[in-house]
């Protein structure tokens, strides 16, 4: 599953080490020096009981991990000192595949560092509370975790998301305990009482076992302390767990932001490099600013990513014909949709006659803007192509003119739709197609009713977007 | 001197100071603001015969000026513009009480002919918003629509608002419009005022469907 050499050997090309020496950090030489199995000491995030330290230095020292560990278990019983130089092992040695150790970026987040000490000094004040009781095990066992608390701390902030996913994992069971009155079901509450119960009959049973009652002076002064510190420092635990929360908000909204952006950059930001680098030319820029509009706006208004085809119903088919004439022409082309219904054969040839009629005009109608209107009534629907341009004696046309006579009205009459031409020499054109629709299979309204709210939720999710 | 006085409302410097540069002859510009709150202090102030309103305001948008005008200040007229597409937003925008809609890419000259029309009390209605209303309008209403309200005349477009809207959404002016329905381009302007109306009035079931799937009231 994993194979750690294919990863790290290229990273470490070997004449580096041997034909420039001067090239070398420190580091590198460090890591050369400690080489085990020809690669520098990495954690193995990917093998890992907690933070992949054994199962890292198993790898490079050629042991197995599971040595490694019983070892290390076995040290951390013998003294305290093993569980906090793990952590710090696991702050400063970079993960496979990572360039920079956990304990490089704690540095910069000073507000870890305030956490961590603060932590750590609690802790402190704990076991020297604890100390009154005169236990060595606190001595041996409690002190080094000091430096482990701060550590973790410290991992915990500045952790990258799949290591932190492992804490968590660790963390569950606590959280579960504490997590909110929501959550508390039936089973804690027994489990809670159990413990407490438990609890107590330990402590019953160590102080009689002591018999002496002299520690439970001392016993009680540590607990009135305690819950002083936690009266006052409640508040800014909970401070930090909902920072906690609001830090992984921000995240998703870093995300959300980083998506958007890079939209934008795909498009907006692509286009305004390529109208300032075609200011020379007023047409070209035109063009390039409409296309860009229409994009942004399918994406805005109707939330449909650039790119993506939209002919599966009448109105997105309109837009098509908008978009395609407007790059292939560069001709403005103003689109007003009202209603809107499923294509079907005879639909698809008024879209068809449309587009032709759409690029006739854009070709020979010297209009600065053409006006595509196309309207869905129960009973038949209506395209409308107008421009305010030269305008022709529709008797005068020659019947060589294919154009309009054969796509536009031949595509229209064998579908059983019609076709009207108004035009005047130095007025425009406008050609009106109506197409009727199929008396639809029972619901006929119902079949505009269902687009329509396609075509809600589609605006609704844009509007989600938008915000 | 029969100049509207006008006030600009657009968060975007740039395209306030664009309009101002364009319509500078032909109106007369009384101020600018960038915000719901100034907006209003301005208007009430200076008390313009227009105000440009642009629909995307950070402050709560522009509807939220025309509500805290229009109650004081019933003579104010709001010509919205905007750069969106949104339906719901220009909806809601008239439905607030503006007399007209135009996109931000209108010409400057179409911009001053509309806004000098606000001014004497007419309605404007891009093509845009024409194609909106027909939408919100549009298909006769299924037996369960005709809920009338108090007033049914309110929940249906006449055959002939329909046809002069038809021919708006299709790019024509009023003046193009008057000629091809042989009528006065008086008479456009009451047809498409006596829409205006409607749209705000009106409380059809349809339309109210149409609005509430668009999220408006």
């Amino acid at each position: 599953m994993h194979d750690p050499t294919d990863q790290s050997e290229p990273a470490w090309p070997p004449y580096r080490y041997h034909g420039h020496p001067r090239w070398q950090s420190h580091a590198e030489r460090w890591r050369h020096r400690h080489r085990g199995n020809g690669e520098p000491l990495r954690r193995d995030p990917e093998d890992r009981l907690v933070g992949g330290v054994a199962a890292g230095i198993a790898n490079w020292r050629g042991f197995s991990p599971t040595t490694v560990r019983i070892v290390f278990v076995v040290v951390s019983l013998w003294g305290g000192w093993a569980v906090p130089l793990y952590f710090i092992a696991w702050l400063l040695i970079p993960a496979q595949n990572a360039e920079a150790s956990i304990g490089s970026r704690a540095r910069h987040d000073s507000r870890g560092v305030a956490l961590a000490i603060a932590l750590g000094s609690l802790l402190a004040v704990f076991l020297f509370l604890a100390g009154a009781l005169n236990d060595t095990t606190v001595e041996t066992y409690g002190w080094p975790q000091v430096l482990s608390v701060a550590c973790l701390t410290l991992i915990w902030r500045n952790a990258p998301e799949s290591e932190q996913s492992a804490m968590r994992r660790l963390v569950e069971p606590l959280e579960s305990l504490a997590g909110g009155g929501a959550k508390r079901g039936h089973g804690t509450v027994l489990r809670l009482a159990g413990a407490a119960v438990l609890f107590v009959v330990g402590m019953g049973w160590l102080l009689a076992s002591h018999a002496s009652l002299a520690l439970l002076r001392p016993l009680a002064a540590v607990l009135l302390i305690a819950a002083a510190i936690v009266l006052l420092l409640g508040p800014w635990w909970l401070r930090i767990a909902r920072d906690l929360v609001l830090e992984r908000q921000a995240r998703a909204r870093a995300e959300e932001r980083a998506d958007m952006a890079s939209r934008v950059h795909d498009s907006v930001l692509q286009t305004l490099a390529l109208i300032q680098r075609r200011a020379d030319d007023p047409q070209q820029v035109v063009q390039l600013a409409r296309a860009q509009e229409r994009e942004l706006r399918s994406w805005l208004f109707e939330g449909r990513a650039p790119g993506e085809s939209d002919a599966t119903s009448f109105a997105g088919g309109i837009r098509e014909i908008q978009r395609d004439v407007e790059a292939r022409h560069g001709v403005p082309v103003e689109v007003v949709t009202v209603g809107d219904c499923p294509l079907d054969d005879d639909l698809g040839a008024l879209l068809a006659a449309a587009r032709e009629a759409t690029v006739n005009a854009a070709k020979w109608s010297g209009a600065s803007v053409i006006s595509l209107y196309a309207e869905v009534e129960p009973d038949q629907v209506e395209v409308a192509v107008r421009d305010r341009g030269k305008g022709f004696d529709p008797d005068a046309v020659p019947s060589d003119r294919k154009g309009l006579a054969e796509s536009v009205h031949g595509r229209m009459t064998r579908h059983g739709g019609s076709v009207a031409v108004q035009s005047a020499v130095g007025e425009g054109t406008k050609v009106t197609l109506r197409m009727p629709r199929k008396a639809a299979p029972a619901g006929g309204a119902a079949a505009p009713a269902e687009t329509a709210e396609t075509a809600a939720t589609a605006r609704k999710t844009a509007g989600r977007n938008r915000r | 001197m029969s100049q509207p006085r006008v006030v600009l409302v657009d968060d975007h410097g740039l395209f306030r100071s664009g309009v101002r540069a364009e319509l500078g002859q032909r109106v007369t510009v009384l101020g600018e603001a960038d915000d719901v709150a100034p907006a209003i202090e301005l208007i009430e102030r200076v008390l313009p015969d227009v105000v440009l309103l642009d629909v995307h305001l950070p402050g709560g948008g522009g509807q939220a000026v025309i509500a805290a005008v229009k109650k004081e200040h019933p003579d104010v007229r709001f010509l919205a513009l905007s750069a969106s597409d949104a339906p719901e937003d220009v909806i809601a925008v008239i439905r607030a009480g503006a007399r007209g809609y135009v996109t931000k890419t209108i010409a400057a000259a179409d911009l001053a002919d509309a806004i000098q029309r606000v001014a004497s009390g007419d309605a404007v209605f891009s093509h845009r918003l024409a194609g909106f209303v027909l939408d919100a309008f549009a298909a006769a209403p299924s037996p369960a629509d005709v809920k009338p309200s108090f007033d049914p005349e309110l929940d249906q477009l006449t055959s002939r608002e329909r046809e002069v809207l038809r021919l708006i959404a299709q790019g024509y002016t009023y003046k193009e419009t008057a000629r091809e329905l042989y009528i006065s381009v008086k008479t456009v302007e009451s047809h498409v005022s006596s829409v205006l109306r409607k749209l705000q009035l009106s409380s059809r079931h349809q339309l109210t469907r149409w609005a509430a799937e668009r999220r408006l009231t």
